[in-house]
């Protein structure tokens, strides 16, 4: 639009062409009132680029978060990452670079392993936490007609307590006399109580999937309420059942709050420490315990950074993985 | 000779204590353009969305080509939509979205790519397939609508105000489109909109509802000319209504006082009226002729003097006072001259003249 690139030009031009004219008249001005005139000149055109540039006013507009980014974030990381280079020699480092970490975290099987079996654990609970999320999702949008407000408090109301509390609910739920195992006796199903509740990856699944259920189901219940209804009825009206309309229309379109729930997620849980080592026993142990033990008892920070690192990595390569495979997954069923 | 291809019987569609559409009984022709035609909140969508399936009527059955649809699940109805705003499916190209309802047609690949190229070449966007929804305007977006539905070939082609989106000059071309279409493939169309200037220009038949309640169904001609009701009278164009008595009948003429107009002779009009019975005379706003001397007739002639005038291009709306009238009468002249200038004189005394068969007579209660 050459309209819209010639107008800033226009009013600089039209700015500035009174100082200058004003400069030339009265050429007898003292040289501190012709400084302070063009200071002040200075100043107005800097606000004046201000704006005029988006870039600027974003991130002026950015730059609180980018200062906590910067320094709480990738600072951080940046050491972790050259930490992980590192060797621990008692209490002190040995700051010459080194792949050491790296070769041991692959030549000792037990780490991978364990790093696989917590890609395992999550990535059920992603499923798990998903495909019960989109029904309730599901339910809030297309069937509650007044005061959906109220469903989605009600779905937060978890969260007004404290995280370990609900992972010690959870121990009163699944224990050897726990809820389930007395209710399940007392109604005579079971003789001796259950042990395969607890302290095992079943129990950190079920565990972290209540936990993370409303990471999923808000994300998914704005998706699906943007949904335009009368794409429905189209559906309907070109000749599919409410099943098919629903694999057609209503699924592809609450993808992004799938994507968004399944990252939300899976990301968090697969370094999660506090779950595993309250209700995950030996079997349930994942890998933020082991670099919590790093970096605790075990004293050795250059291998929990390589660890850390490398789970990083895991992470965002099965992140990239799972948006291909969506990706590819909504040009199929459409 | 009736051929109905929809028939309304004694339908009725009531939300809690609002009744939406009352107790509508009438039939639509095969390959008829039949609109709706009504203000908005008249029912004219609700009844079409129950021929559609997506409302069930709560007294009476829809009949669609000798079928009983009660109990016909949407998807299973032989008619299709046109939605107000559309409905492309955002997800999809301008080809999946023509293809969404092919699914079940049992056609090959290059027969279905066949039926598409046709619909794209009839919709007049060849080489838009594509194109995602989202880089298409209103007018392209709603003939994609199009094609998406009468690519399922169904026995009518149900249109929820489709031109409401777009602006004046778009509509009126799309207009034209739309009956060329209907007219090239033969399909009933059914038709909805609260547009009176639309529905005359694209209707065989059209039904004009108010209320809940159909309350006249004839061709535009017939409703424009000869409307049955004081309602469909006011609600199609605009006329003037002047209060009157009966005063002779005979077969072919009537006679009626009126306190404003003196006295009326009609001619052709088939209102059925008696001597002494109450009508309203109802005349065209261009079907009267201002006059600038005396005429010097009493029968079909009114004097008064020019109000305010508005110039519209084409015509030129006047209105002109009557004596014992508070209202203005409205006065429509054609701009055949490029120069009228003596007619917007406020003040000035203005006779007015009209042909006894411009008049139509209507019952007052």
């Amino acid at each position: 639009m050459p309209g819209e690139a010639s107008s800033p030009g226009i009013m600089l031009l039209a700015y500035h062409l009174p100082n200058r004219l004003l400069g030339l008249s009265k050429q007898n001005l003292s040289l501190m009132s012709r400084t302070a005139m063009s200071l002040q000149s200075f100043g107005s055109t800097i606000r004046r680029r201000f704006l005029e540039s988006e870039a600027l006013r974003g991130f002026g507009l950015l730059s609180p978060t980018l200062l906590a980014m910067v320094f709480g974030l990738a600072m951080p990381l940046l050491i972790l990452f050259t930490l992980s280079f590192w060797l621990q020699d008692y209490v002190d480092f040995i700051k010459t670079f080194s792949w050491k970490n790296y070769s041991d975290f692959f030549a000792k099987p037990i780490y991978g392993m364990i790093l696989i079996k917590s890609i395992k654990i999550s990535g059920v609970v992603t499923l798990a936490t998903v495909l019960l999320a989109y029904p309730m999702a599901y339910f809030i949008a297309f069937r509650v007609q007044k005061n959906k407000l109220v469903w989605l408090i009600l779905i937060t109301v978890p969260f007004w307590t404290s995280y370990l509390l609900r992972v010690f609910a959870w121990k009163v739920m699944l224990g050897y006399n726990g809820v389930v195992n007395s209710g399940l006796k007392s109604i005579g199903l079971i003789s001796e109580p259950l042990e395969f509740l607890l302290y095992n990856p079943f129990a950190v699944t079920i565990t972290l999937a209540h936990a993370w259920a409303a990471f999923a189901i808000l994300p998914i219940y704005v998706s699906l309420e943007k949904i335009d209804r009368s794409l429905l009825e189209a559906a309907r009206d070109l000749g599919e059942n409410a099943f098919m309309s629903f694999v057609r229309v209503t699924l592809p379109l609450s993808m992004p709050g799938v994507i968004a729930a399944s990252l939300l997620v899976f990301i968090p849980t697969v370094g999660d420490y506090v779950t595993p080592s309250l209700v995950g026993g030996p079997s349930g142990i994942m890998i933020g315990n082991i670099i919590q033990s790093m970096f605790g008892k075990a004293f050795n920070w250059p291998l929990g950074a390589a660890i850390s690192v490398m789970s990083m990595l895991t992470v965002t390569a099965m992140i990239c993985l799972f948006l291909w495979g969506t990706h590819r997954f909504r040009r199929k069923i459409a | 000779m009736s051929d109905a291809i929809i028939s309304f019987q004694g339908v009725s569609k009531h939300f809690g204590s609002v009744k939406a559409v009352e107790n509508a009984s009438f039939d639509i022709q095969r390959g008829e353009f039949f609109s709706l035609l009504g203000p908005s909140g008249c029912g004219k969508t609700t009844l079409l969305r129950m021929v559609a399936g997506f409302e069930i009527p709560s007294a009476g059955e829809i009949m669609i080509d000798g079928q009983p649809m009660s109990a016909t699940p949407p998807n299973h109805r032989p008619v299709n939509m046109v939605f107000q705003n559309y409905a492309i499916f955002p997800h999809l190209d301008v080809r999946n979205n023509i293809a969404f309802g092919m699914r079940k047609a049992g056609l090959t690949r290059t027969e279905l790519d066949k039926r598409i190229d046709e619909a794209l070449e009839l919709i007049k966007l060849p080489g838009y397939g594509k194109r995602g929804a989202d880089e298409l305007s209103g007018g392209q977006r709603q003939r994609v609508a199009l094609a998406r539905a009468l690519i399922k070939q169904p026995k009518v082609l149900l249109l929820d105000e489709p031109l409401g989106a777009l602006d004046k000059k778009l509509r009126e071309q799309m207009q034209i489109e739309l009956r060329q279409l209907q007219q090239q493939i033969g399909i009933t169309f059914l038709f909805v909109t609260h547009d009176q200037e639309e529905a005359l220009t694209l209707s065989d038949q059209i039904a004009v509802m108010s209320e809940g309640e159909v309350m006249e169904i004839a061709s535009p001609g017939q409703l424009y000319e000869s409307p049955g009701s004081r309602f469909v009278a006011d609600f199609i164009g605009s006329m003037n209504f002047f209060e009157g008595e009966i005063s002779a009948s005979t077969d072919s003429a009537v006679t009626v006082q009126t306190p404003v107009l003196g006295e009326v002779k009609v001619t052709g009009s088939d209102a059925g009226v008696s001597t002494g019975q109450q009508v309203w005379v109802a005349i065209r706003p261009e079907k009267m002729q201002p006059v600038f001397s005396d005429p010097g007739e009493s029968v079909n002639t009114a004097g008064g003097t020019m109000g305010v005038s508005a110039y519209l291009g084409d015509r030129s709306h006047f209105y002109v006072h009557l004596p014992q009238r508070e209202d203005p009468v409205l006065v429509a002249l054609q701009n055949l001259e490029r120069s009228m200038t003596h007619l917007h004189k406020p003040s000035q005394p203005v006779w007015l003249q009209w042909a006894s068969d411009a008049v139509v007579v209507l019952p007052r209660d």
